[in-house]
């Protein structure tokens, strides 16, 4: 196969984000990393709902369906049981795959059908002009909460897991690099990996993520997880997370500081649901906020599993014949009418 | 007099007749479905033409004794054509009080009660509202009574076998289906093997059962019963030869769903979510693997129209199905199966409504959501089963429309015909002409917005396809490129075509036939739906009697055939009999301007014939 490149995967489509949303960073990244997966284009689909993040199938030159509010991961969810051989992603938002799709994104992540699933957060409603989201922080004042939002925000990594993900992690709009390492994870994790983005709308929701996203803080503000490495961060890193045996929980140390060495710190297993459930609640105030693989322990894929059985009801059952299942069950033959 | 009387009067003087009603009725528990089940199919072999309506309760096992627990089996057959269950019994079956106040009324006077009196007990008789046990003062007196002690009986003939009590007393059923047998000269043949194969792996409670259906039969043999009662002579229809067998709408349905399947090449993905009376389906078609079927019980309504959507988009022929209120929650998807013009099945089995209404329980009452049901311009076709057989031909009809104009369809069945059952004369698959699809491959021009000049339909190229790339949505697109497009000229222009993509379906259905009679009249009973058997026999009996009355019955509800228009402006009146508050009747009078009639009933009951023939005689009174 002659090489794809970002060329081959950008459609005529005018991209319609205003300009500066942190879409746009994703989208170049996504375009950059497929040519690089050696499958072809043609074998690619693009599934999302409703809102910003969910025009992105109209800029991929691959299959794609821009579908109804909420409803990405069904819709997706028959495509790649149609056609496993598929390669199937899922773009949606805090707000269509949290709030009106919450339903469907924890269904298909519980029977963990084989997809990737992009989540953009950006903590507001965009398109319908600025709306506190289910991931909008308490406080937030928007045209619907001129007074300050009184909801409870969620953590879509906790909700992932929650519901059954095998495959969590997180990562920002902007760092193509990184996010590039989390996107080849996921897409090589045989199940629904599911992944937030950190992502930036400049017009609703200005600078939400600038405590992780400014570089000048990023050592202090980032604790870039990789498994089987100790969980460090900050500028020379030397502080990392230390379990707190009496509170069970995780806390900031610093290696030399009060008789903390380098064996206190916690290693990242990312197969530790317990560990992960922990990274995903951390108080983002005061701790690091995790970025990369939060959890990965995969399990046999819903749709392998629906094909091995239909290959095992095939080996037992009598070979399809419209005329003997028409004529299944008692017969009688009326001799002459 | 009509033949209702005729046969009225006959009641309880002639054993020998040219069809009758028996309705068994017992609690939830009692197996009251599975007797009738086994009476309809040890009938059929018999040769007997019938018709069934299973009348259960919503609640699955109602406190014993309870009337709103009572659960019902009627039957109607016969040697004559039999298109409904019928209007009145003849014979009933009770298990207890409550399934005799509940069901006495239906019985014709000189009908013929079987009763179980060990179930009528003080606490029994309270439950179902008895002040005095009707068996012991005249109330019945106006009827024929089969007392008998059917629960000892049951545990006398079962002891052998070492059941406890619970397992013993469900051996009622089988007996009471023995002595049926008898009284209508039906063989055990059939229902012993039956059993035998059901518990193959339980002997104990095989020949538990088995005793039971014979002691039944024996008792019948060797009783000595009331003078009068004696077995029926219930003489075989006259049918065309070929091969039968029963079948139930749900059944049907599903064969039709894996035939059409074959029939455009296409695999079948069906999603569904379960709810009453149509999670049938769902059954049925989950234990066809073998075929190219795969079925997927999704987490909601909606996430079941969205994943037959999504593989339609695919390449496969998604199917989705549910009654009136799972309809609703899937009718945002359905309009963006309109919108990216995709195929889909859409099936609704029917049932007694708004919201929860009556699960179990018939109605046509969604036809109106199915016409209009869904935001912004969004026609669709319409089809409808007219009876349980009828749903095999109508699902493929709607597979050969969903496929060739890239739409979805709305397939209307409704309770009563799902779980009816009828004999099927079963067709020669291979004589069925096939519609294959095929999917786009031509790279050279491709834009996702090409469309087939005549039929209007959309390209439709799977992912997979090398070439073919392209996106598609529920954004308005360019009626050229298939890009997203806002231009006001554009938005009309595509209006336009998905409207008249769906009106030219009209040239490809086939026209309008007469069920029954002339095709002009002084009268017409135009219906659509489950109500067919029961308009079939008042118009035919109309006709006997010499009255100038035809039977038109649509199964293509949108759009309607062409010549529908001409050939009823052929009669004087048109009468429209729809079990809800006159739903097709305002789009016939709308789309035609005609002064069509409405008959309304929503009792969650089906018509009976009489009242479709009090209708008729009052319409040719107008007319005369
Ligand atoms: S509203 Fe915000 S999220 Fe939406 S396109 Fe504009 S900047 Fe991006």
């Amino acid at each position: 196969m002659s090489e794809l490149t970002l060329k081959d995967y950008a459609t005529e489509q005018e991209v319609r984000w205003c300009p500066g949303c942190g879409d746009y960073a994703i989208l170049k990244t996504i375009q950059k990393f497929l040519p690089t997966l050696g499958i072809p284009k043609e074998q690619s689909v693009f599934i999302s709902g409703i809102g910003c993040s969910s025009r992105f199938p109209y800029y991929m030159n691959t299959y794609g369906f821009h579908t109804i509010h909420g409803r990405a991961p069904s819709i997706a969810t028959g495509v790649k049981l149609a056609n496993p051989e598929l390669d199937v992603w899922v773009i949606t938002g805090d707000g269509d795959g949290l709030s009106i799709g919450g339903n469907h994104m924890l269904h298909v992540l519980r029977r963990n059908v084989n997809l990737n699933i992009l989540l953009f957060n950006n903590e507001i409603y965009g398109l319908t002009k600025g709306q506190y989201s289910p991931t909008s922080q308490v406080g937030l004042r928007t045209p619907s909460s001129p007074d300050g939002s009184v909801d409870n925000p969620l953590s879509p990594c906790t909700f992932a897991l929650g519901a059954g993900a095998r495959f969590i992690a997180r990562s920002i709009d902007t760092e193509m690099k990184h996010l590039t390492s989390v996107l080849s994870n996921a897409h090589a994790h045989q199940g629904s990996s599911f992944v937030e983005i950190l992502q930036n709308c400049p017009i609703y929701n200005d600078g939400i993520f600038d405590r992780v996203k400014d570089k000048k803080t990023a050592s202090e503000n980032r604790l870039i997880l990789q498994n089987g490495r100790a969980m460090l961060f900050g500028e020379d890193g030397t502080k990392g997370l230390r379990l707190n045996l009496e509170s069970l929980s995780l806390e900031v140390v610093t290696i030399g500081e009060g008789g903390v060495v380098l064996s206190d710190i916690v290693i990242h297993n990312e197969r530790n649901k317990t560990l992960a459930h922990m990274l995903m609640e951390l108080d983002l105030s005061i701790f690091p906020t995790p970025l990369g693989v939060i959890y990965h322990n995969p399990i046999n894929p819903y749709d392998d599993q629906v094909y091995a059985q239909r290959i095992k009801v095939r080996e037992t059952k009598e070979k399809v014949d419209m005329n003997a299942l028409l004529r299944s069950g008692h017969t009688w033959t009326v001799e002459k009418g | 007099m009509s033949v209702v009387e005729k046969i009225n009067s006959d009641a309880g003087l002639d054993n020998e007749r040219s069809t009758i009603v028996v309705r068994f009725a017992g609690d939830s528990g009692d197996g009251m479905q599975l007797t009738g089940n086994n009476f309809t199919n040890a009938s059929a072999i018999y040769g007997n033409d019938l018709a069934t309506f299973p009348d259960y309760p919503a609640e699955i096992r109602a406190p014993a004794g309870a009337k709103f627990g009572v659960s019902a089996f009627q039957i109607c057959f016969g040697s004559d054509e039999v298109t409904t269950a019928g209007d009145e019994v003849d014979v009933l079956v009770v298990m207890n009080p409550a399934a005799l106040i509940t069901n006495l009324d239906l019985l014709i006077t000189g009908g013929l009660i079987i009763v179980d009196i060990d179930a009528f007990t003080a606490k029994n008789l309270k439950r179902a509202g008895y002040e005095n046990n009707p068996l012991e003062t005249d109330e019945l007196d106006a009827y024929r009574v089969l007392p008998i002690s059917i629960t000892k009986q049951v545990l006398d003939t079962v002891k052998p076998f070492g059941l406890s009590h619970k397992f013993a007393v469900r051996c009622k059923n089988m007996w009471t289906l023995g002595l049926t047998l008898w009284l209508f000269d039906r063989s055990r043949e059939l229902i012993i093997s039956g059993l035998r194969t059901k518990f193959s792996n339980n002997s104990e409670i095989a020949d538990a059962n088995i005793a039971a259906v014979n002691a039944g039969h024996a008792f019948g043999e060797t009783a000595e019963l009331p003078s009068g009662i004696e077995v029926y002579k219930i003489l075989p229809a006259s049918v065309p030869a070929g091969l039968y067998r029963n079948i139930t709408g749900t059944e049907a349905l599903a064969y039709g769903v894996i035939a059409g399947g074959q029939l455009s090449n296409l695999p079948i993905f069906f999603a569904s979510y379960p709810i009453t009376p149509a999670s049938g389906l769902l059954h049925a078609l989950s234990n066809q693997k073998n075929f190219d079927v795969i079925t997927f019980q999704a987490e909601d309504e909606i996430a079941a129209v969205c994943a037959a959507l999504g593989a339609s988009f695919a390449g496969s022929l998604g199917v989705t199905s549910s009654s009136g209120p799972g309809i609703a929650l899937k009718s945002e998807a359905i309009s963006l199966a309109i919108a990216t013009e995709l195929p889909l099945l859409v099936v609704n089995t029917q049932r007694g409504g708004p919201s929860t209404g009556l699960p179990t329980k018939t109605e046509q009452s969604d036809l109106n959501q199915s016409l209009f049901g869904r935001h912004g311009d969004s026609s669709l076709p319409v089809v409808s089963a007219s009876s349980a057989l009828d749903c095999f031909e109508v699902a493929i009809e709607a597979i050969r429309i969903a496929t060739k104009y890239r739409t979805p369809v709305i397939l209307l069945s409704d309770g009563y015909m799902a779980n009816a059952s009828e004999p099927w004369k079963v067709p020669n698959f291979d004589e069925i002409k096939p519609f294959p699809v095929q999917h786009e491959t031509e790279v050279e021009g491709f834009t996702p917005a090409k469309r087939d000049p005549d039929t209007l339909a959309r390209v439709w190229a799977k992912p997979g396809t090398k070439g073919l790339e392209h996106r598609i949505g529920g954004i308005e697109k360019d009626a050229n490129t298939g890009d997203i497009s806002y231009e006001p000229a554009n938005h009309q222009l595509m209006t336009n075509i998905r409207k008249q993509k769906i009106d030219g379906i009209s040239r490809d259905i086939p026209s309008q036939e007469i069920s029954l009679g002339e095709s002009r009249g002084k009268l017409v009973v135009l219906g659509w739906g489950s109500t067919f058997g029961a308009i079939h026999q008042a118009v035919k009996r109309a006709r006997q009697e010499g009255l100038e009355v035809s039977h038109i019955h649509i199964r293509h509800i949108w759009p309607m055939p062409e010549n529908l228009n001409t050939l009823l402006a052929g009669f004087e009146r048109v009468l429209m009999p729809e079990m809800n508050t006159g739903q097709l009747v305002k789009v016939i009078r709308s789309t035609f301007l005609i002064d069509a009639l409405s008959l309304s009933k929503v009792s969650g009951q089906p018509f009976k014939i009489q009242e479709i023939s009090d209708a008729i005689y009052s319409c040719l009174e107008e007319v005369k």
